[in-house]
């Protein structure tokens, strides 16, 4: 097992305004991070996630504790020397006026450029090397306003790892990006903390994609708690299941995904297979039934038709009500036969 | 994804952008700033043949004696003067756009010029309201105690703002700071100007047009080396000026020490623009356009660029309005302020419609 170059010590966080009382976020943080690792920050809003990241980072003094970054105290570093060590990409839309994606990448070589900033030739190898790996040879050459969200997220990572840092740092990276663009700009980190041996730190509100790429998951809950430990670890151990428990979301252990939590009122059985069946009793439960095994339910549902073609036939007590083609055809049915008789109910 | 595998089995051809820094550009520029100065010292009430000036400026004799007169006593330093304060003027402005990621920030957000006009103002207009005996003094106001008054108003303003510059957190703290000062001391020159008399109101407004054409040699000995320190600051600033670019906390995150950064551009800007309208008035709208025509010309917002262009389109604006405010065919002169954006503004706004570069300068 290598040394990790990220040590905390008893680490606290939070805010220690001039006047007025501390509020201190979280504390006795024993965090540890190795090269090649990436390590995703969870948490509710309000947990920490950016005061964690930005004490790290030191651009925010701990309340008590100490960091330790590559064998030495994080406060000790000048700010060049830091530059060298952590880079960050932070959620800040960087506007820098007519600026080339190259140019601006070639401003992460600052803390190794002489005092009026020229590249070296070495300078522009690192340039030209970061903006290959992340696969942006062919966005070097743009303005940097010209870009799309996550090309430019993309030229901003680019950016940090122009620093050569050992221990990169984001916050919330994919907060304006598609699902599509999540999970590439997720891929391209974890890729480029295995293949380049740097540590990278990631802040997301991205849970099922952390889960599935993450070496390490960093879960800080709101009342100041910490877990940490590989995805399947905080599953088994239910860290995850507690931690996000009072938010209305619901760690499924089966299926190891969150779903929303939804108190389901009424029961239902339901006939069919494969895909269709699934996808239906996903219907059925964000409408409010939770779909049972077997036993006697008022409501019964029986697929019929192909995958391609399918359909639904709804039986109440036994007597088939209504055909339906599609699953919103279907729910809009319910709701409608519910609904009323709710409202009949209350008249009576 | 599929661009990219495209483009990483072609990166063998990858043409690599180039972060040169122009030197055609850089040249054509300081070329330019070099036609406006002959051809600010060749015209004006008396027209002096260029070959007659080139060879003045050699050292030489002209034909007639009292062209070297005029040139050397009376055009010369009125060149030099106008081409230090386009340049100071316009360095300041990029450098106040850069610190407050604001592209309408100009050399005077800091207040500077305002102090400076309450120094005048109290000079001209608060002696005469005190002792109206005073009156016949207006003859003996000569442009160096103006100097002197404006000189220790800028002055008292940047110890202020310098001073809270090291405290404050954010420049935008800093910048509304500016903005309060500039309000409060027009208001006290507003009160002056309630309270005074018509001649004296007159100078003082006079003063307030600006104007080149008042600073002799010597006291061209002190504005140039003053100028001189606020540039040198402001390229040993390039690099923290660069990382700023990205924003404060970027800016640290590359290594720069913030308050240290901040202190120093907030000086530079503030010595420069001080400097200038201690001896030549508030002179606006040059430190606001030269910065956003030079980014428009290059397209690029590298400081590497941008402050040698800025010194050089600076002193060729300043020149070319010093010279259109002589007004050719007319025995008057115009007031620089009104000419330097009556002729300015169409152009810049011009060059930046065609250029298209506004919109990726600073989100605007």
């Amino acid at each position: 097992m290598t040394h990790p170059i990220l040590i905390t010590e008893q680490l606290a966080i939070g805010y220690a305004p001039r006047r007025g009382s501390r509020r201190i976020v979280a504390a006795n943080l024993n965090l540890r991070l190795h090269r090649g690792e990436m390590v995703c920050l969870l948490g509710p809003n309000g947990a920490g996630k950016s005061t964690l990241l930005r004490t790290l980072t030191g651009m925010q003094p701990p309340l008590a504790g100490r960091i330790w970054l590559d064998g030495r105290d994080l406060h000790t570093f000048s700010a060049r020397e830091l530059a060298r060590r952590l880079s960050v990409v932070l959620t800040e839309r960087v506007e820098t006026g007519p600026l080339t994606a190259y140019a601006l990448v070639a401003l992460g070589r600052h803390p190794y450029t002489s005092w009026h900033g020229q590249l070296t030739v070495r300078d522009e190898e690192v340039v030209r090397w970061a903006i290959t790996a992340v696969q942006a040879t062919h966005l070097a050459a743009r303005p940097l306003h010209e870009l799309s969200d996550g090309e430019r997220q993309r030229i901003m990572i680019a950016r940090a790892l122009a620093q050569e840092p050992i221990v990169m740092a984001l916050d919330e990276p994919t907060a304006f990006l598609d699902l599509p663009r999540r999970v590439e700009v997720m891929q391209l980190l974890r890729r480029l903390a295995q293949e380049t041996q740097r540590a990278i730190i990631v802040s997301t509100h991205d849970l099922d994609l952390a889960l599935h790429i993450a070496d390490m998951l960093w879960l800080l809950t709101s009342n100041g708690g910490f877990y940490a430990g590989a995805p399947e670890d905080l599953v088994i151990s239910g860290a995850l299941a507690t931690t996000f428990a009072h938010e209305g979301i619901v760690f499924d252990q089966q299926r190891g995904q969150f779903r929303i939590d939804r108190p389901a009122q009424r029961q239902a059985t339901l006939t069919g297979n494969g895909i269709i069946r699934y996808w239906t009793a996903q219907a059925l439960e964000r409408a409010g039934w939770r779909v049972v095994a077997g036993g006697e339910t008022e409501l019964h549902i029986v697929i019929t038709g192909d995958d391609h073609q399918p359909s639904w036939d709804i039986y109440r007590d036994g007597v088939k009500k209504q055909q339906t083609r599609s699953l919103y055809a279907t729910i809009q049915w319910l709701r409608q036969q519910y609904q009323e008789e709710h409202q009949h109910e209350r008249h009576a | 994804m599929d661009a990219p595998q495209q483009m990483s089995s072609t990166t063998a051809i990858t043409v690599w952008p180039r972060l040169g820094l122009q030197p055609l550009a850089l040249t054509l520029m300081a070329l330019s700033t070099a036609f406006a100065f002959v051809l600010s010292l060749s015209l004006g009430s008396v027209r002096i043949p260029l070959d007659q000036v080139l060879a003045i400026l050699a050292g030489g004799e002209a034909e007639r004696a009292s062209w070297k007169t005029i040139i050397v006593d009376f055009r010369l330093p009125k060149a030099l003067t106008a081409m230090l304060a386009g340049a100071a003027l316009s360095v300041s402005g990029l450098q106040m756009q850069t610190l407050f990621r604001n592209p309408l920030a100009d050399p005077f957000v800091l207040g500077v010029s305002s102090g400076a006009s309450l120094g005048v103002a109290l000079v001209v207009l608060g002696v005469g309201a005190a002792n109206t005996a005073f009156l016949s003094v207006i003859g003996l106001l000569s442009n160096f105690t103006l100097a002197v008054a404006a000189s220790i108003g800028a002055g008292a303003v940047m110890v202020i703002v310098l001073g809270l510059a090291r405290r404050v957190q954010s420049s935008v703290t800093l910048l509304i700071i500016g903005l309060m000062i500039g309000y409060l001391t027009s208001a006290v020159v507003s009160l002056l100007l309630y309270f005074s008399i018509a001649e004296r109101i007159q100078s003082y407004i006079a003063w307030s047009f600006g104007s080149f054409g008042g600073v002799t040699w010597s006291q061209l000995r002190v504005m140039a080396p003053t100028i001189g320190i606020g540039l040198l600051l402001a390229i040993a600033l390039t690099k923290s000026l660069n990382a700023l670019l990205l924003g404060e906390m970027y800016a640290r995150s590359v290594g720069v020490n913030l308050k240290q950064a901040r202190f120093g551009i907030v000086t530079s800007g503030a010595v420069l623009a001080g400097t200038v309208t201690a001896f030549c008035g508030p002179i606006g709208f040059l430190g606001l356009a030269v910065p956003h025509l030079c980014r428009a010309l290059l397209r690029s917002a590298d400081h590497r660029l941008l402050i040698p262009a800025c010194v050089f389109i600076g002193a060729t604006t300043a020149l070319l309005a010093d010279l259109a405010a002589q007004a050719p065919g007319l025995s008057v002169v115009l007031p620089l302020n009104a000419i330097t954006a009556l002729t300015g503004a169409p152009v810049v706004v011009w060059i930046i419609l065609r250029r298209g570069v506004s919109r990726g300068t600073f989100g605007v």
